[in-house]
């Protein structure tokens, strides 16, 4: 970049307007006189910054993956941000019986697939509703996810397949429902595949903060634990 | 001689908060270091190009920023603009009132920090209260963040827990894990309760208009699930020119912030909640504002507007961590603050033009910076802007230097003081009447006095041979 010269003199910027005493021009919108500071700034540069372009080669993780599928990956990676994988149904039990969560939310998209291996485990109490009234009843909430992304363990989240984001947000524990075909496998991937979707939310592991002394702690807002489900 | 106002800070600052940002700070770097370095043969690359496309963005803010707010409105999102922080915090108010709101969540925004929202709210009937459990702990306390991304790495848990007990949060408990689970319980309420969730943002796309919020919390994430309308305060530098560039502004962010590949949550917000969703806003508006940032564009330090605010430079920075992030007087502390905060202060540029000077140049911050800004060049500008404009902070703690210049522009008073200069040698040092003379041989020995040597040397030299 060209070195500028010295600083110069601050600047006044004034708005292109007559004065407002003469009550002939209207005011500049906001928009107009924030505009005008930043043409009125950039004037005086001969040239300006061309836009490289770039490979995406260049952001992906130097540990390429061996020769193992697109789950085992994200099942590995999964694991490294504390997250929980789940390849079954039966799985999912085992883990909701062990934590002791038997009350939950489950998108009723889901449940039909679900409800004979929670019927057959007998003892849940799994709710097709959510009631944000009384949001800390429910212990754990089962969503649809819209992709994985391996190379991060990384679930995405989308208003168009996540029934209700406080459900797969307040409790406890989030199950979220994956597909071996919606798996990325890296970042750029998942970038370029991003839904047209007002919320598209990419969920790392289980909510942290590390903000007393540095300590890790998980489940502060969001879920503690963090459980991705594959069904086939 | 007086000290420069950082340097007194520091001599005053508790040695438990010293140790505090010093550990925080100096884990931060260290994590960073492997992440980056483990994950790719060559950050360096990844981070001049950051800087390139970044610097692409602030030399174009002239038209990239009307095509985002084009993609943001095309998304159904209203877009405001506010030059100044009254008018950020105005628009932010004309909102709420025009929904009857009056009450507020809020996420971590370092722009709101700028515009001091949360008094402003509050002065008006609004409550506002902050959800990231550090801004939250600094809320309680009456206090300010110290760290950008680590708000409260000036405070150890037993500051905490003494805060939560005064505040009604419960018996004195210093377990991290207790605090945690006591703010969860009681921002849960707050956030359901709340008419508006108020967020910042990370990144705005050109192109597709998303908005990009990284937090690991997912107070965010609540913030928009649980309130009926989305506010986000936005610099007008936030502009990504691709969405195609997330991928490496996320894995550079992450990585250099807080050591993560990624943080839990990165949400892409590009309107208000779709029709099948039951949950979230109905309403979403984004502010985009200036404060100071078009006096930084105008100036010939522009490059940090590339800033992304990781805080990795404070982390790396000897003086953050002495001195800790309050000794910067501003919202950024660091070698980012030392450039940022005098720039964004408009006319009052003078009141912190001492803090460029609140650096040894080692350099340590352009080396980690995720978007390659020469911070160390910066601040050498901002000194020169500092002495022209005749700075009184920036001019205390320095030797008056009239004397010496008087010396050195006569040929004759200096060869003769070279001469005289020999008598250093025989008289110890400890008589010189200098103090900062004095303070600088505290450390180190002088080397014997060798007036004019060099001169002779220079005319007596043996000729060179010929260049080739």
């Amino acid at each position: 970049m060209a070195r500028q010269p010295a600083h110069p003199a601050r600047r006044q910027i004034k708005p292109a307007s007559a004065p407002s005493f003469l009550l002939l021009a209207p005011m500049p919108s906001p928009r107009e006189t924030l505009l005008a500071r930043v043409t009125s700034a950039l004037a005086p540069l001969p040239k300006r910054a061309p836009l490289p372009n770039w490979d995406n080669e260049l952001v992906i993780m130097r540990q390429a993956r061996g020769p193992v599928d697109a789950w085992t990956f994200f099942a590995e990676r999964l694991k490294a941000v504390n997250g929980t994988p789940l390849a079954s149904a039966a799985a999912l039990i085992a883990t909701l019986t062990q934590g002791g969560w038997k009350h939950g939310y489950c998108d009723p998209a889901l449940w039909d697939e679900l409800r004979p291996t929670f019927e057959a485990a007998g003892g849940f109490n799994v709710e097709t509703t959510f009631d944000r009234s009384r949001i800390d009843e429910y212990q754990f909430g089962i969503t649809a996810a819209t992709a994985g992304v391996a190379e991060t363990g990384t679930l995405v989240l989308s208003d168009r397949d996540t029934s209700r984001r406080l459900a797969a947000l307040s409790p406890w524990v989030h199950v979220a429902v994956l597909r071996r075909a919606q798996i990325h496998i890296d970042v750029p991937a998942a970038i370029a595949a991003l839904p047209q979707d007002p919320n598209v939310v990419w969920c790392t592991g289980p909510s942290k903060t590390a903000d007393v002394e540095g300590i890790l702690i998980e489940g502060v807002h969001g879920p503690g634990i963090q459980i991705a489900l594959l069904l086939e | 001689m007086a000290l420069q106002q950082i340097d007194q800070f520091s001599a005053k600052l508790r040695p438990e908060t010293r140790a505090s940002v010093y550990d925080g700070s100096k884990k931060g770097h260290e994590k960073r270091t492997s992440v980056l370095f483990d994950h790719y043969p060559d950050p360096d690359h990844l981070r001049r190009l950051a800087g390139n496309i970044k610097q692409h963005v602030v030399e174009n803010l002239d038209t990239l920023l009307p095509a985002a707010a084009a993609a943001l409105e095309r998304n159904g999102v209203k877009v405001h603009w506010a030059s100044t922080a009254e008018e950020a915090n105005a628009a932010v108010l004309a909102i709420m009132r025009a929904r009857n709101a009056t009450k507020m969540v809020k996420a971590k925004t370092m722009v709101s920090e700028e515009t001091h929202l949360a008094d402003y709210l509050g002065k008006n009937g609004v409550e506002c209260v902050e959800t990231d459990l550090g801004e939250f702990i600094i809320q309680i306390d009456g206090d300010h963040p110290s760290h950008i991304v680590k708000p409260i790495i000036h405070k150890n848990r037993r500051d905490i827990a003494t805060s939560f007990e005064k505040n009604g949060l419960g018996a004195y408990n210093d377990d991290p894990q207790t605090i945690t689970r006591r703010a969860r319980a009681h921002l849960r309420k707050k956030y359901l309760e709340a008419d508006v969730g108020l967020t910042g943002a990370n990144f705005v796309t050109t192109d597709t208009g998303r908005l990009v919020l990284v937090t690991n919390e997912g107070n965010s994430r609540f913030c928009l699930a649980a309130t009926p309308c989305h506010i986000a305060m936005v610099g007008i530098e936030k502009l990504l020119p691709r969405e195609t560039d997330l991928g490496l502004y996320l894995n550079l962010l992450a990585r250099s912030g807080t050591g993560q590949q990624l943080t839990v949550y990165t949400e892409f917000i590009s309107g208000p909640r779709s029709a099948t969703q039951p949950d979230g806003p109905e309403e979403m508006h984004v502010i985009f504002v200036d404060n100071g940032r078009t006096d930084a564009l105008a100036s010939d330090c522009r490059e940090i507007l590339r800033c992304i605010r990781c805080g990795a430079c404070l982390n790396v920075c000897p003086v953050y961590r002495q001195a800790s992030g309050h000794a910067y007087r501003s919202v950024y502390p660091g070698p980012v603050g030392a450039v940022l905060s005098p720039l964004l202060a408009g006319e009052r540029f003078p009141e912190l033009a001492d803090l460029p000077k609140a650096s040894s140049l080692c350099g340590a911050c352009h080396e980690v910076c995720p978007v390659n800004i020469p911070i160390p060049d910066l601040l050498l500008r901002l000194r020169n802007r500092g002495k022209q404009e005749g700075s009184k902070a920036a001019a205390a703690g320095t030797p008056p230097m009239g004397a010496w210049s008087l010396l050195a522009s006569q040929p004759f008073v200096w060869k003769t003081s070279l001469l005289a200069g020999n008598s250093l040698n025989y008289i110890p040092k400890s008589l010189i009447p200098v103090p900062p003379m004095q303070t600088w041989l505290r450390d180190r020995t002088l080397p014997a006095w060798r007036g004019g040597a060099f001169r002779q040397w220079l005319a007596n030299r043996p000729t060179p041979p010929a260049a080739k």
